[in-house]
C-alpha cells in the first residue's frame, strides 16, 4: 500500500504536459452523433431478404404472376371456353389424356385443361388480390378513426360487436344468395366482413401506440402530426397489415372455392380455380381422370402457401423491433 | 362479476336481435319462386299471387317481421318447401343434428387430444425438428383451402386402404375419414395458439425467476406455463363445441352424411327459402351464444380479470 501512495505523490512530476491535449467541443460534431442512417424500407428489405425459403417463393409467385398475365398472347394457346371437337370423330373431344396437343388434356365437355388452369389462376389471384386491397384500406380507415377520434369510438365499437359476431360462411352464402354470382358478387360478399379484423387489429396498435413515450416526445418537441404519423407509427403497422393482407388472399381463393362448391360461385362460362376443382370433383370416381382434380388443387395449393408465407416473412421483416 | 356478465348477455341479446332482423330482411330479397316450389310452373300468374298472399308475403315488410317474430318464439320455423315438401323445418333439423354432434363432438375431442400436446411438444422444442414439422403441417392447414385436401383425402386415402367413398352408418370403418379430415383443422389451430401462447408464457420474468431459483422444469411447465396458456383458449371452447351442432358443410356433403351442414347446401340448391332461413339463424346464433359463453368461462378462469370499479376496490 506505502508503495501505491509513493507513487501517487510523484504522479505530478513523472507526467510531461506535452503528452496531454485538451479537448475541445465541437457543437458540429455534437450534432452528427444524433444523425443515424437507419432507413425503415431498407432495414425491412435487408431483413427480408435473410429468409431464403421466402424469398425463393416471393420469385417463383413473381413468375407465375407474370406467366398467368402472358400466357394468353403466347403462341400455341388454346382459348379456355371453347369448346374442341375430335377431327376424327366430329364429336366433343371430351376427357382427354394430356399429350401434345392439349398439355393438361381436356375436360368433360372438351375444353382445353392447360388454358382453363391459367385463366381460372387469374380469375382467382385477380379476386384475391382485390379482396385484400379493399379490406386493407377500409379496415385501416377504420380502424384509424377508431383509435383516434374519441367521439367516433363508440359506435365503431357497436358497429364491431355486431359484424364480429356474424359468421363469415353466413355472409357469404347470404349474399351471393341475394346478388346474381358473379366475380364482383364474390368481391363485395368477402370484404363485407373482411375490414372488421384488419380494424381491429390497427385499431388496438394505434390505442397502445399513440401514448407511448416516445410519440408524447415528439409531440412536444414539435414534430409535426403527418411526420408521427409516417415515422412513428406507420412502421408498426405495416406488419399487421401485411399479415392480414398474406391471410386474406389466401382465404379469398379459398371461399370462391368454397362458394363454387355449394352452388353460389361464379358461372362456369367464367374459368377460376373453384370452378375447376369442383370440376374435377365432380369426375374423381374415375381414376383415370383423377388429373383434373389434381393439377388445380396443386397451383391452388402453391398459390396461398407461397402468399401465406411471403406475407408472413414480410411481416415479420417490417417490424422495427428486429431491426437490430 | 354477475353485473359484468349481466352487460355481456344484454350485448349479445342485441345483437343477436339485430342479426335475426337483419337475416330475416336479407332474406326477402331471394326469388320468391323459392316459396312457390315444385308446383310453380303449373299455377297461373294469379294463382301464384294467391299463394304468396296467403303465405303472408304480401304484407307490408314490417307486419311479416312482426309475424315472423312471434312464431319464433312458439319455435315454428314454417314448412319447408322444396327439400320435404310441407314438413316443418324444425322436424327436419331435428332428425340431423344428432349425426352432426357426433362428429363434431368426437373431432373436438380428437384435436384437443392431439392439438394441445403437439402445440406443448412444439414451444419446448422451439427451432428443432419437431417446431419444423409441425409449423409446416400449421402452414398448410391454414393457407391451403380445405376443400381441397379434404378432396384428396377422400380420393387417394380410400383408395389406397380399399375404403368405401361414402358414410355408411352400420360400417363404422366409414366413420374415420369423416372424422379425421373434421379434426384436422382444429388440430392445427390448436397447436398453433397452444405453442405461441406458450411461447410468450415462457419469455416471461416470473419463469426466469422460477428457473433461476431451481424450480423443477416440469413444474414451470404444468403448474405455470400450462395454466396460463390454457385461459385464452378456454376462450373459444364454447364456440367450437355449439358450432358442432351445425356440422361441417364440406365433410357432411362430400360423405353423405345426412347431418346440418350437407342440409344447407340441399336447401340452398334447392332454393328452400324457409329452410335456408332457419338454418342461417340457427348458424349465426349458436356462433353469438359460443363467443358470449366463452367471455364468461374465460372470466371464471382467469382470476385476473376485474368487474367493474366498485368491486376491484374491494
Amino acid at each position: 500500500m506505502g508503495l501505491y501512495s509513493e507513487e501517487i505523490r510523484n504522479i505530478t512530476d513523472k507526467s510531461m504536459e506535452q503528452l496531454f491535449e485538451f479537448a475541445s467541443q465541437d457543437e458540429d460534431q455534437a450534432e452528427k452523433i444524433g444523425y443515424s442512417n437507419y432507413s425503415y424500407w431498407r432495414s425491412t428489405w435487408k431483413s427480408f431478404l435473410k429468409n431464403k425459403v421466402a424469398v425463393t417463393l416471393l420469385i417463383l409467385v413473381l413468375a407465375l404472376v407474370l406467366f398467368v398475365l402472358i400466357q394468353p398472347y403466347l403462341p400455341n394457346q388454346k382459348s379456355p371456353t371453347e369448346i374442341y371437337l375430335d377431327p376424327d370423330t366430329g364429336y366433343q373431344a371430351r376427357n382427354v389424356k394430356p399429350n401434345d396437343d392439349f398439355w393438361f388434356g381436356t375436360n368433360s365437355i372438351g375444353q382445353d385443361l392447360w388454358s382453363r388452369i391459367w385463366a381460372g389462376t387469374r380469375t382467382s389471384l385477380f379476386i384475391g388480390v382485390v379482396v385484400a386491397v379493399v379490406e386493407a384500406i377500409i379496415g385501416i380507415t377504420i380502424g384509424a378513426l377508431w383509435g383516434y377520434s374519441r367521439k367516433l369510438e363508440g359506435a365503431i365499437t357497436h358497429v364491431y360487436n355486431v359484424f364480429e359476431n356474424i359468421p363469415t360462411t353466413i355472409v357469404l352464402i347470404l349474399m351471393s344468395l341475394i346478388l346474381r354470382p358473379s366475380i364482383s358478387t364474390i368481391i363485395i360478399a368477402m370484404c363485407i366482413t373482411g375490414w372488421v379484423e384488419m380494424a381491429r387489429f390497427i385499431r388496438n396498435q394505434i390505442v397502445i401506440l399513440r401514448d407511448r413515450e416516445y410519440n408524447l416526445a415528439s409531440r412536444t418537441l414539435g414534430t409535426p402530426t403527418s411526420r408521427i404519423i409516417m415515422k412513428n407509427l406507420l412502421p408498426y403497422l405495416i406488419s399487421i397489415i401485411m399479415l392480414r393482407m398474406s391471410l386474406a388472399i389466401p382465404f379469398a381463393i379459398g371461399s370462391e372455392v368454397f362458394l363454387t362448391y355449394i352452388g353460389l360461385g361464379l358461372p362456369v362460362s367464367e374459368p377460376s380455380l373453384g370452378n375447376l376443382i369442383n370440376e374435377g370433383r365432380v369426375l374423381m370416381m374415375s381414376p383415370d381422370l383423377r388429373y383434373q382434380l389434381l393439377f388445380p388443387s396443386i397451383v391452388l395449393s402453391f398459390i396461398t402457401i407461397s402468399f401465406y408465407i411471403i406475407g408472413n416473412a414480410f411481416a415479420d421483416a417490417a417490424d422495427p423491433k428486429n431491426h437490430v | 362479476m354477475i353485473e359484468y356478465i349481466g352487460k355481456r348477455l344484454l350485448q349479445s341479446v342485441v345483437t343477436l336481435f339485430i342479426i335475426v332482423t337483419a337475416v330475416f330482411l336479407l332474406l326477402r330479397l331471394l326469388p320468391e319462386e323459392g316459396y312457390l316450389g315444385a308446383a310453380a310452373d303449373k299455377m297461373s300468374p294469379e294463382q301464384q299471387e294467391i299463394y304468396l298472399t296467403n303465405l303472408g308475403l304480401r304484407d307490408p315488410i314490417l307486419v311479416q317481421l312482426g309475424n315472423f317474430y312471434v312464431d319464433l318464439l312458439k319455435g315454428d320455423f314454417g314448412k319447408s318447401i322444396t327439400y320435404r315438401t310441407d314438413v316443418p323445418v324444425m322436424d327436419i333439423i331435428s332428425d340431423k343434428i344428432m349425426y352432426s354432434l357426433t362428429f363434431g363432438v368426437a373431432a373436438v375431442i380428437v384435436s384437443i387430444l392431439i392439438g394441445v400436446p403437439l402445440g406443448i411438444l412444439m414451444a419446448q422444442f422451439k427451432g428443432r425438428w419437431l417446431d419444423r414439422l409441425g409449423t409446416g403441417y400449421i402452414v398448410f392447414i391454414v393457407a391451403v383451402p380445405s376443400m381441397v385436401y379434404f378432396l384428396l383425402i377422400q380420393v387417394y386415402i380410400t383408395d389406397f386402404f380399399n375404403l368405401p367413398m361414402l358414410f355408411d352408418e352400420d360400417r363404422p370403418i366409414t366413420w374415420l375419414l369423416p372424422l379425421i379430415s373434421l379434426s384436422l383443422g382444429p388440430i392445427a389451430s390448436y397447436a398453433m395458439w397452444m405453442r405461441r401462447y406458450m411461447v410468450d408464457e415462457l419469455n416471461k420474468d416470473y419463469i426466469k425467476l422460477a428457473r433461476a431459483k431451481g424450480v423443477k422444469e416440469r413444474t414451470i411447465m404444468f403448474r405455470h406455463v400450462l395454466r396460463n396458456a390454457f385461459i385464452p383458449l378456454s376462450q373459444y371452447l364454447p364456440a367450437t363445441i355449439l358450432l358442432t351442432i351445425t356440422g361441417s358443410i364440406y365433410i357432411e356433403s362430400l360423405y353423405s352424411i345426412p347431418g346440418m351442414g350437407g342440409l344447407l347446401v340441399d336447401a340452398i340448391q334447392r332454393q328452400d327459402n324457409p329452410l335456408v332461413q332457419a338454418l342461417v339463424l340457427i348458424f349465426s346464433s349458436l356462433g353469438i351464444i359460443g363467443l358470449f359463453l366463452g367471455d364468461v368461462l374465460m372470466a371464471l378462469v382467469d382470476p385476473r380479470i376485474k368487474f367493474g370499479k366498485g368491486e376491484s376496490v374491494r
